[in-house]
């Protein structure tokens, strides 16, 4: 069985953001950039299934410049097979994201697509979601687990309430959840590794989609700064503020 | 101009999302209608009859529709969705699950998560876990929005008269996917994101048993519980006690953080709360930066010495 990997490359998840004072984005020069936390988990996944003997090839797939390629060498140093880099210095927002990916379904027939539930930079939890209504296939978001049957997956969804499982008929589309798994180190001789394995280059303007962007980012600004509190002594203080000052508790 | 709200419920009620949901509609200019899918939910449309200012109530009502799965619940919105400018959902994982999918299949972007409505066609939204906001201008003909409960008040009035039925009796299968089973937490306290106290713990109580003194000082207050990722990992809470960026966003008049660092991602999801006060032992926690009240002790002898406090 072939499964596709969705991976995005954004700022690490430990760098302080600063929005630019002219307010068109945020600071990304000399800024660390790593792949997607929940990515990072979806190729996981699919390396964990490749062990288990239940998956035969797993296809990393970035949409983004050049320097993707650097996020791709990491899926295949994780355990993937080979990667695609959908090459464009455009913004690619979800729905020209599931679009793309539709297509390299058509080409690839994989049996599964694994992305991670959300992009930490942009937030929008919508790609997986789209791209299974563009396919028409079953889809699974949230997931914090996965089994793989021959013609059904189940999963296991984080909900609000609590947690839900499905059986999902084959071929679907799979969103990660942070408690899928703790993805593994990369190693060295899995590093080296990887610089043999292809990464085919295609430019985006060759599929022949329509990827416009549907919504214009008008402005990026700072959220609103909180008040600096102040620090109490005792807890006999701290509930005298709560009662008397804040007057949050009775 | 009209605006299409699909209700959040369980078959047998509609959530409190749906308020917060209806005061964002309330904010732009039509008229609004509600959708509700489901299966045996008469108690749920009485409600949506109730609710102020709705024109008309849509039920699709079907043992295909009980669990409300995207496969075919997304294709019912979509089809009822062509004759709406709008059409909104709560950003909670039951919106965010469907309404993607729904755009899709009309080849229409969405706009997730939005805090502010700032024209009929521009809203504000986190990104970057709330370090920074968008102002996006959404130019679709038909308006796809999931919305931010914390950041719209609730239209709990009710109506005087109750608003019509229509029935949908169009029955869409979903051959793709299958119900299993659910597991929902079980609890006494308020709803964690309707909450007006939150109590949230962290990797500092240590261990499961440990963190028992948030569930009993939560309850002291009439609060709910909350909880770090660090702490849901570690299997002190469960998955959706956890609050963040990934997780639920609450902003209650009181949140009380205790073992907490205040890592940005948790910080996301409770920055906007009223009064946050921050219980840690290290004196440069993060969490101390948004804290309106802190107190640099250890956690242990502040809780026993709160709940003794709060018991006199
Ligand atoms: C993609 C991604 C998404 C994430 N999403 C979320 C999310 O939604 N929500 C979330 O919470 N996290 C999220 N995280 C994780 C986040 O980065 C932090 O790792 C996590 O919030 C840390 O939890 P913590 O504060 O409980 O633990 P720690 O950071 O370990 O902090 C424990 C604190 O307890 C204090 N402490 C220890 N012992 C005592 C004592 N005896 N008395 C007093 N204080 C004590 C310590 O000083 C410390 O400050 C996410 C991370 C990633 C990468």
């Amino acid at each position: 069985m072939k499964v596709l990997v969705a991976t995005k490359r954004v700022i690490d998840y430990t760098v302080r953001i600063r929005v630019k004072s002219d307010e068109t984005g945020v600071e990304t020069s000399n800024i660390k950039m790593s792949m997607n936390p929940f990515d990072e988990i979806a190729v996981e996944e699919a390396v964990k299934l490749k062990e288990q003997g239940k998956v035969t090839e797993i296809v990393a797939i970035s949409i983004g410049d050049k320097t993707c390629q650097e996020t791709l060498r990491v899926a295949l140093a994780m355990g993937a097979d080979r990667a695609i880099l959908i090459e464009t210095t455009e913004n690619i927002q979800p729905l020209a994201a599931a679009k793309i990916l539709q297509n390299l379904v058509k080409r690839e027939t994989p049996q599964l697509v694994l992305l991670g539930k959300q992009a930490i930079d942009s937030d929008h939890n919508q790609t997986g979601q789209m791209l299974a209504g563009l396919l028409n296939w079953a889809q699974g978001t949230f997931v914090s687990k996965i089994e793989l049957k021959d013609t059904i997956v189940d999963v296991t969804r984080e909900i609000d309430g609590g947690l839900q499982m499905l059986s999902l008929q084959l071929p679907a589309v799979i969103t990660t959840d942070l408690r899928l798994n703790q993805p593994r180190y990369l190693s060295l001789p899995n590093i080296m590794q990887a610089k043999r394995k292809p990464i085919e280059i295609i430019p985006l303007d060759t599929l022949l989609l329509d990827t416009t962007s549907r919504l214009h980012i008008l402005k990026i600004t700072p959220p609103e700064k909180r008040h600096t509190g102040i620090k109490v002594a005792n807890v006999k203080e701290l509930i005298d503020k709560l009662k008397k000052e804040a007057q949050v508790i009775t | 101009m009209s605006i299409l709200i699909i209700a959040e419920h369980d078959n047998q009620a509609l959530k409190p999302c749906n308020w917060h949901t209806l005061t964002a509609a309330q904010q732009l200019t039509g008229d609004i209608d509600i959708l509700v899918i489901g299966y045996q939910c008469e108690a749920v449309i009485t409600s949506a009859q109730k609710l102020k200012k709705i024109r008309q109530v849509f039920v699709a009502d079907a043992k295909a529709y009980e669990h409300q799965l995207p496969e075919n619940t997304a294709q019912l919105i979509a089809d009822l969705a062509k004759n709406y400018q709008y059409v909104l959902m709560a950003a909670t994982t039951f919106g965010k699950n469907i309404l993607p999918r729904t755009a899709a299949l009309l080849e229409s972007a969405i706009v997730t998560d939005i805090t502010k409505i700032i024209s009929t066609d521009t809203f504000l939204r986190p990104i970057y876990a709330g370090n920074a906001f968008a102002t996006v201008q959404n130019k679709e003909s038909i308006q796809f929005l999931t919305i931010r409960s914390t950041a719209f008040k609730a239209e709990t009035a009710s109506s005087t008269s109750l608003a019509p039925i229509k029935i949908i009796d169009t029955i869409i299968l979903n051959i793709l996917s299958k119900f299993i089973n659910q597991i929902l937490t079980i609890s006494t306290r308020p709803e964690l994101t309707n909450a007006r106290i939150v109590i949230s713990g962290g990797r500092g109580l240590k261990n499961a048993e440990n963190f028992k003194i948030i569930e009993e000082l939560a309850d002291l207050l009439g609060g709910a519980v909350g909880a770090s990722r660090a702490a849901v990992d570690a299997g002190f809470a469960p998955n959706d006690y956890q609050v963040g960026q990934t997780g639920k966003v609450v902003a209650p008049d009181l949140y009380i953080a205790i073992g907490i660092s205040g890592a940005i991602q948790h910080l996301a999801g409770m920055k906007d709360s009223k009064i946050i006060v921050a219980i840690n032992n290290d004196p440069d926690a993060p969490i101390f930066e948004i804290a309106d009240y802190g107190l640099v002790e250890d956690l242990f002898t502040a809780t026993s010495e709160l709940l003794a406090e709060l018991k006199k």
